[in-house]
């Protein structure tokens, strides 16, 4: 009876000593600054480090440090920069680019880098079986949509081909401006054939390959540990060809994913960054801590889908009142803590030197108006319809304000429904909605990943959207376009006749929201939120 | 005895048949599945993704499949972990669960027990009155109140703990268990005052006394034992709560439990993930309440009488 009491006791004496044990020493991060270590909090778990297979954006920052492309982008500038590739021809067309791969760069395992490896990771990604979801990403190769969608069968035919062993040369079907960037991208990254063959088929989802103890991988960094929903760690790799210019030693990503606990996280100097900060806590770190809180214009929209296929919005008249009658700096101002940008347009202003039209601005006068000829005076009449959008407080405060604001402007009543998100997306799919809040991200920089949205048809277009003139501007005409300055011209009267019919009503372009030690550096806010790990390090403030 | 125990069990089978069936139908019938998204993908890409992970095959086809693969054992691959399978998630998870668990247990019956006891010597008194409020507030506070209350004081303002995770820093699992265990400490301390309330006016506590045994003699060696019975039959259904309803805590602590992995899963409509887990957790709480049956039938002969024809 004693013996068994005095353990007890003994448990619960360490149990108290190892919780007040880490008292006095470093706080996590200055330690990490201290080593060459960074945290690094990517606000969720990845899914997979197969770069086919992947799809989220903190699925992109661990994947670039693993990984390497034909060219890398300067996180200033967002130029294109030498990665893989040394350098590269683009023939007068802008249709045939000749890749001349470094001979220095390796496997992780030792192997040497080939343009081989490019040609077979590019075959893998546009494999049919494969079903990898960004397979589109690749389509401005020639013949890649056709091979991807099983009208050719031979790769043979699609463009890309093996000069030499440090030689590629890419065939497009069209001048893609953008195409080097695509190669940024995990979709356009190599992966090693010898290891994804040896765990099975090549196209296997499930395979192992990509696991921590089988993955081969040819970037900067390399993966030491993965515990799930715990952390993630990579090491800097020492054969990386270009090691002397890798200042980290190793980066820990934390997938905490409540926003409230990543910020305690960040307070209590377990990370370095996060991915977003909770926006009621913006104006408090603005005010006291304003050198850790980092906002920057990114490249997304917020704005609603309007199903142009049901009355009343069937009406252009009304979906313009709508429209006119939305007081989106006073939005900014109440509901979004003033750090948003007011969006008159649906493409972010600044991509690469595209500047989307100002067609109309506040103007509850005009709005009244237009109500009024589309047969409801004063709102008289009006029969109202629902705005949805997916369970998440910040979207159910927007919708409370814009429903306010219509009441007001123009004595309408409309009501707000959320749904769960794969119920959302769902109803959104089937266009089963009036008004749809939606989130687009870019997927490069350039208005093309904006404008080719709402093309007939389109996958994503889901408002019923149609017009002759903005198919063939996007889909012909601006992609055969060489000038820069003439092809803008095409994309500004694709978005002008996109929003004279207002099939969308844009609300604001997004900022990116980040804490930020004051020790990282080398990571400066760009609009695509893109790191480049070579330009990253941790310096102790003096 | 054994023919009670051997009754039970078959009617366990059916349970669980029915919990796989129920949920295998059930999930596919939800809205979205695990690979839509805000980006449409193209027909043929969503054909080949759904050929990838047998969604192509119809329902039922899909279900005998599933029942096979779960006689041998297999709960089969993870949608939303592609190259996980179900069951390595789960024994990843399992035993982080199972720690913050029984560390949670063992603080409510630290304090339940011992608050419980106290408040049960002078009943209606300051010293019932005072642990029985605070038992009152620890049920009726939510754990993603408490949790973060927890934070602010003891790692934001004192900073004597870190504000969340699970074995990666000192300390890092107290605040998570105290939050875990507070509501089950207080259900245990009203259980246990109870239990002693009733215990404590029978006559055999007279005779302990009347003998002239020292009053700690008499309530720790005499009344705890009758008095506590109460308190270990609950015990076998709290810890399948606690297995089970760990979620927000997890959340709240970024623990690395199976409770974050149901949850992802649901989100995700990781159709496998979710069986697999809902499976797993099925079958312990209908194991633990088969235990405590057996448990209570080895107290009370009058139960097992019914099983004797």
């Amino acid at each position: 009876m004693n013996t068994a009491r005095n353990y007890f006791f003994t448990v619960i004496i360490a149990f108290i000593l190892t919780a007040c044990g880490g008292g006095s020493e470093l706080r996590q991060v200055d330690q990490g600054t201290l080593d060459g270590v960074l945290y690094f909090g990517t606000g969720t778990e990845i899914q997979t480090l197969d770069p086919h297979i992947a799809t989220g954006v903190p699925e992109h920052h661990i994947i670039n440090t693993l990984f390497e492309g034909l060219v890398l982008k300067n996180p200033y500038t967002l130029e294109p920069e030498p990665g893989i590739a040394e350098s590269w021809d683009i023939s007068a067309d802008g249709m045939t680019y000749t890749f001349h791969l470094r001979q220095n760069a390796n496997w992780s395992n030792g192997d040497p880098l080939t343009a081989e490896d490019f040609r077979w990771s590019w075959e893998r990604a546009l494999t049919p079986a494969m079903a990898a979801q960004n397979s589109y990403m690749l389509y401005p190769l020639l013949n890649a949509e056709e091979f991807t969608t099983g009208q050719i069968n031979d790769f043979s035919e699609v463009g890309v081909k093996v000069i030499d062993d440090y030689t590629l040369e890419v065939q497009l079907r069209a001048p893609t401006p953008y195409f080097l960037q695509l190669l940024d991208h995990y979709i356009a990254f190599p992966v090693h054939r010898a290891t994804v063959e040896s765990f099975g088929s090549y196209t296997d989802q499930l395979s192992r390959w990509s696991r921590e103890g089988n993955i081969v991988t040819n970037g900067p960094f390399e993966l030491s540990e993965w515990r799930l929903n715990s952390f993630l760690r990579v090491d800097k790799r020492a054969d990386y060809w270009d090691a002397e210019n890798v200042k980290l030693n190793a980066i820990v990503f934390d997938p905490t994913e409540n926003q409230t606990t990543v910020e305690r996280k960040f307070r209590d100097g377990l990370i370095h960054r996060t991915e977003d900060v909770p926006l009621d806590k913006v104006p408090v770190y603005l005010q006291e801590n304003p050198d850790e809180i980092v906002i920057a214009p990114y490249l997304s929209s917020y704005y609603y889908l309007i199903n142009t296929k049901r009355a009343p919005l069937n009406d252009l008249r009304v979906r313009r009142a709508l429209s006119l009658a939305l007081d989106r700096d006073l939005l900014n101002e109440t509901v979004l803590e003033n750090i948003m940008s007011p969006a008159y347009f649906l493409t972010p202003p600044g991509t690469v030197g595209y500047n989307p039209p100002v067609t109309f601005t506040y103007d509850p006068e005009q709005a009244r108006a237009l109500l009024a000829e589309a047969g409801y005076p004063n709102g008289e009449g009006f029969p109202g319809f629902e705005i949805l959008y997916n369970t998440q407080e910040n979207h159910r405060r927007i919708a409370i304000a814009i429903q306010e604001m219509w009441r007001e402007a123009l004595n309408i009543n409309v009501t707000i429904i959320n749904q769960e998100w794969q119920v959302y997306l769902e109803s959104v799919d089937n266009m089963n909605f009036d008004l749809a809040r939606r989130g687009w991200s870019g997927d490069y920089v350039d208005p093309n990943t904006y404008l080719d949205l709402f093309i007939t048809g389109g996958g994503n277009n889901n408002t019923g959207f149609s017009n002759e003139r903005y198919d063939e501007i996007v889909l012909n005409e601006a992609p055969r376009e060489l000038d820069v300055e003439a092809r803008n011209a095409l994309y500004f009267e694709a978005e002008t006749i996109l929003m004279e019919n207002m099939p969308i009503i844009p609300i604001y372009i997004y900022q990116t929201k980040n804490l930020k030690h004051p020790d990282l550096q080398g990571a400066p806010s760009n609009i695509m939120d893109h790191y480049n790990w070579k330009y990253v390090y941790l310096e102790a403030e003096q | 005895m054994w023919r009670f125990i051997g009754i039970r069990t078959l009617q366990a089978i059916p349970v669980i048949f029915a919990v796989i069936t129920i949920t295998f139908f059930l999930v596919r019938a939800a809205p979205g599945g695990p690979f839509s998204s805000e980006k449409a993908v193209s027909e043929q890409v969503k054909a080949a993704l759904e050929a990838q992970y047998n969604l192509n095959l119809p329902a039922y086809e899909q279900y005998l499949a599933y029942l096979k693969d779960l006689l041998q054992g297999d709960f089969g691959p993870s949608f939303n972990f592609p190259g996980r399978d179900v069951s390595e998630l789960i024994f990843q998870g399992l035993p982080v669960t199972a720690e913050l668990g029984l560390y949670a247990m063992l603080i409510a019956l630290i304090i339940g027990v011992f608050s419980g006891v106290i408040a049960s010597l002078k009943p209606n008194t300051l010293q019932d009155y005072g642990p029985m409020s605070f038992a009152m507030i620890g049920i009726c506070m939510p754990s993603f109140l408490l949790g973060p209350t927890l934070v602010l004081i003891f790692a934001i303002w004192l900073e004597w703990l870190p504000v969340s995770g699970w074995g990666n820093t000192p300390g890092d699992k107290i605040l998570p268990s105290i939050t875990l265990g507070a509501m089950y400490a207080a259900y245990i301390a009203r259980l246990s005052r109870a239990g002693m309330l009733e215990v404590l006016s029978q006559d055999y506590l007279r005779t302990a006394r009347a003998k002239g045994l020292p009053e700690y003699k008499v309530i720790i060696k005499h009344a705890l034992r009758g008095g506590l019975i109460p308190v270990v039959t609950y015990l076998g259904p709290a810890f399948a709560g606690l297995l089970s309803g760990s979620f927000v805590v997890e959340t709240v602590f970024q623990v690395p439990g199976l409770g974050r992995f149901y949850i992802q899963a649901a989100f995700n409509r990781d159709y496998t993930m979710i069986l697999g887990t809902t499976i797993f957790l099925a079958t312990l709480i209908v194991l633990f309440n088969l235990l405590s049956d057996v448990l209570a039938a080895w107290m009370n002969p009058r139960l097992r009488y019914q099983y004797r024809k």
